[in-house]
């Protein structure tokens, strides 16, 4: 009696299996609850908030300068895009109008930050499908980025180097050789990724045909980013809404149609080439001026709401900030692209064995931070 | 002249006049075992460190460069950590095939070592079946990996231990295939005698067009056999954590990782048996030092395990039913295609011999 | 669209599809908001996404509010087509138990964003297929993002 009620909806060859929260797979701390027919995933259940810090309450509490240092714990991944973020949300709500130095910078800073996400992203991904030096190619070339962060601000991953009206401090005086040197670099060495990876034929008959998600649903779930792009589904921020110096720069969106885990992976690897191509158009016309606006030492933002959607590595960041007029936000809601990525997992990997949904989610690139906020 | 005959008729005899026969027996055998014990130890540790210089020649890293001259006392280090580490288990495991498992793999393991031939002399147990056993034997290595699966009480290791089960069932049918095309020229099962039919070129030579094939397909399923990347799906860590072993630690975790690697060993081996004249020199030219096979057959071997190595570093893992598909739907038919395009060309003695 | 024609073509479907009357406002932000009564909800936004002028098949962001008095939802709504934005907010006063209605069958990723609002502030949603806690364990005391959520150990408050 108790058996059956246990199992009512629950056919007998399915049993349960807790991916996580300590699994290679989940990159963190994300738990998977997967019902299971032998290979073939029925059903899965994320289960969240392992390290749920609730970030949007303690903005709450803290002044706009200091939840820019919050917005770096999230996506670590693209903190200088998150910061940028609330910055530019901030700075829309005093109508400030920062210089044309600063718009360069933060868009050169965001793409390398971009490039370096991509980059950790590649070398995991082939992790996560059984190629194991992939990580190091990665990280050889991501560490030179990083070198250039640390020169530039002191940190190489979370790197509160925009503050609302500026930035922190201005470039060093290598920053733009280093930047020249690490692209000549790279385009030599993004090459050798397809050569490892994007051309082997074990890798493309487990990508191909796999994990597949359609437009419609892209849009359904709030897919963004490379989730949405490889769907065929034109959602890239920097294009629709652009900020910063974007709008002086022309570069491709990187579409896909397939809609499987090939076509996320090919517009990632696309989007390097992209943001190389960004990096290059604006790294030898940095205006001079300076580097950041005067702002009132205690920050209060008018009366109001205020909305700010970035492009990061993962996808479509919106800041939403509702303000009393207070130094603190009254509500400030992250959404966060990881969040509504995740909430597909379940539709794109039932069907599919394991390994396909641990090379399915790999393409969506989850950060659990992010999504656990 | 002949070295290593010498030494072993010398011992031989000076054991059997020293005492009686029983007893010189017993001697015997258990000195033997003492000498394949050690060769297996020093082999496991030797091949993992190879495999971490390897993994990090191709990871654009150093690897072990601490402990020891250039890290060379790295796995010996290794070794004693996991000796001194604790055994832990999980509650509701199967006591008794929990703790018999490990020893499974690594018994077939030493079996089929003892059949290989290292030089003229150096071989254990020159059976007429020889090669048969040495199928035989690999298979019965899978048994230990299902019941360590099995019995560990985990639903990660009881997925590993079943794929480990269909893999290994279905890839020893290409690897007994492929071995059976060679076959057909030497007419016969016994290793040295294999060998001594290879005076007259390697069989991969006699053989040629079928025998490169069968080679090819050899190595694809070898390493399937050993459960090695691409194939490693029954520790695929990404998906399964460690697979089979996830609940294994310490010493009893050591034998799984150590049967790893004498198992590549082990299919190297075989593979420079059957296809590159095992302990006999290029052409010949050091005929006239026979002791000179030992290293022969270690560098031929050594290659094929660098080539095992190589699919290990670069390639992704296959998808189960992919796996499964490469095998019944392609080397399968292949390999009995192989097989009577080798029985033609046996027949009409098209074979290339010196 | 501009801001002025979607509130003009929202403003029509005011007896028919929506009964109450709707609220527009363009001030103290950079979009059009919409207040609606939670009767309302489900249908204006129905017919938000299926109608082919307005066209909102993007349901970007849905946060949970704490207004003090009262208890909200805003929904932010972008069209993929036509590329305009409006914010759809809905309200209750009843702070023991507030109900909306889901916009699951309309924009699935509702589906996640709303268990993280019931996670934080408490608010139930209709016909949601399994509305349960997200991010806090089931047993969890209080809705932490409202505004009256008292913790004294873990939090610090300036």
């Amino acid at each position: 009696m108790e058996a059956s009620t246990v199992n009512n909806n629950f056919k007998s060859e399915e049993y349960f299996i807790n991916m996580g929260p300590q699994h290679p797979a989940t990159h963190g701390v994300l738990r998977l609850l997967l019902t299971i027919d032998g290979e073939t995933i029925k059903k899965v259940e994320p289960d969240l908030g392992y390290i749920h810090r609730s970030i949007e309450k303690m903005c709450e509490r803290d002044s706009y300068q200091q939840i820019v240092h919050l917005t770096d714990r999230m996506d670590y991944l693209s903190s200088n895009i998150n910061n940028e973020a609330v910055c530019l949300a901030v700075e829309n709500a005093l109508q400030i109008e920062v210089p044309d130095r600063v718009k360069v910078i933060r868009t050169i800073i965001d793409e390398l930050t971009r490039i370096a996400s991509h980059n950790l992203w590649w070398g995991v991904m082939g992790m996560d499908v059984g190629a194991l030096t992939t990580y190091f190619y990665a990280f050889r070339d991501r560490e030179m980025i990083n070198d250039i962060f640390e020169e530039t601000c002191g940190a190489r991953l979370t790197m509160n180097y925009n503050i609302p009206g500026g930035l922190m401090f201005d470039i060093h005086p290598n920053f733009v050789k280093r930047v020249k040197e690490f692209i000549t670099h790279f385009k030599t060495k993004l090459p050798e990724y397809d050569t490892l990876l994007t051309n082997n034929v074990i890798f493309q008959k487990r990508m191909r045909g796999v994990g597949m998600l359609s437009k419609e649903d892209a849009i359904s779930f709030g897919a963004s980013g490379p989730v949405g792009r490889g769907s065929g589904y034109s959602c890239d921020v920097r294009k629709t809404h652009p900020y910063s110096a974007l709008d002086k720069v022309t570069f491709n969106e990187a579409l896909r149609t397939e809609g499987d885990s090939f076509a996320r992976y090919e517009v990632r690897i696309q989007e390097m080439w992209e943001s190389i191509s960004i990096v290059e158009q604006l790294i030898d016309n940095i205006p001079e001026g300076d580097y950041k606006v005067a702002t009132n030492a205690v920050i209060k933002l008018p009366k109001g709401e205020f909305y700010q959607k970035v492009e990061t590595a993962r996808g479509e960041l919106g800041v939403y900030i509702i303000s009393t007029g207070t130094k603190n936000p009254y509500r400030l809601k992250f959404r966060s692209p990881g969040f509504s990525n995740l909430s597909l997992l379940n539709h794109i990997a039932v069907g599919g064995k394991i390994g396909d949904l641990v090379a399915s989610m790999a393409t969506l690139d989850l950060v659990i931070p992010d999504i656990d906020r | 002249m002949n070295l290593s005959l010498s030494i072993t008729k010398n011992i031989h005899n000076w054991l059997f006049s020293m005492m009686p026969e029983t007893a010189a027996s017993l001697v015997e055998m258990t000195t033997i075992a003492m000498v394949y014990l050690a060769v297996f130890a020093v082999t496991g540790l030797f091949l993992v460190l190879l495999e971490r210089k390897v993994a990090a020649w191709f990871q654009l890293r150093i690897g072990p460069n601490r402990v020891g001259y250039h890290g060379i006392l790295q796995t010996m280090a290794d070794a004693l950590k996991l000796v001194s580490k604790e055994l832990t288990g999980t509650v509701n495991a199967d006591k008794f095939l929990y703790n018999l498992a490990p020893y499974f793999v690594i018994i077939t393991a030493l079996m089929a070592l003892a059949v290989l031939p290292f030089s003229g002399e150096f071989q254990a147990f020159d059976i007429n079946i020889g090669i048969f056993f040495l199928i035989a034997i690999s298979s019965i290595g899978v048994i230990g990996i299902l019941l360590a699966g099995w019995s560990s009480n985990n639903k990660f290791a009881l997925i590993g231990a079943m794929r480990s089960g269909v893999q290994t069932i279905s890839y020893e049918l290409s690897v007994g295939l492929s071995l059976l095309t060679v076959i057909l020229i030497t007419g016969t099962l016994q290793l040295s005698e294999i060998v001594e039919v290879q005076r007259n070129g390697w069989l991969i030579v006699q053989g040629h067009i079928p025998a490169i094939f069968a080679f090819m397909i050899f190595m694809i399923s070898g390493t399937a056999e050993t459960n090695r990347a691409p194939f490693d799906l029954v520790e695929a860590e990404s998906e399964l954590g460690a697979g089979f072993h996830t609940e294994y630690s310490g010493m009893k975790f050591a034998y799984f990782f150590l049967a790893e690697f004498i198992n590549m060993f082990i299919i190297a081996s075989i593979g420079t048996t059957i296809f590159f004249g095992a302990w006999l020199s290029p052409f010949g030219i050091t005929e006239s030092l026979p002791w000179l096979g030992v290293f022969w057959f270690l560098g031929k071997t050594l290659v094929l395990v660098f080539l095992m190595m190589w699919f290990r570093w670069t390639f992704p893992r296959l998808r189960i039913d992919q796996l499964l598909t490469l095998e019944w739907k392609y080397l399968l038919p292949l390999n009995l295609m192989n097989l009577v395009l080798m029985a033609i060309i046996v027949w009409l003695n098209l074979t290339i011999q010196f | 669209m501009t801001n002025e024609a979607i509130q003009n073509l929202i403003s029509t479907w005011v007896p028919n599809t929506v009964t109450s009357e709707l609220e527009f406002t363009e001030e103290e932000s950079q979009f059009l908001n919409i207040s609606v009564q939670p009767a309302d909800l489900h249908g204006l936004m129905a017919q938000l996404k299926s109608n082919s002028e307005t066209n909102f098949d993007y349901l970007f962001c849905l946060s949970g509010v704490d207004w003090g008095k009262e208890l909200g939802v805003v929904y932010h709504l972008e069209s993929t087509t036509h590329r305009h934005i409006i914010v759809v907010k809905v309200k209750t006063e009843d702070r023991e138990t507030p109900v909306f209605d889901s916009v699951y069958d309309i924009w699935k990723t509702a589906e996640f964003h709303e268990c993280e609002v019931f996670d934080f502030f408490g608010i139930k949603f209709n016909n949601h297929p399994h509305l349960k806690r997200l991010f806090l364990t089931e047993d969890w005391d209080g809705f932490p993002l409202r505004k009256d959520y008292v913790d004294d150990i873990n939090m610090i408050v300036k």
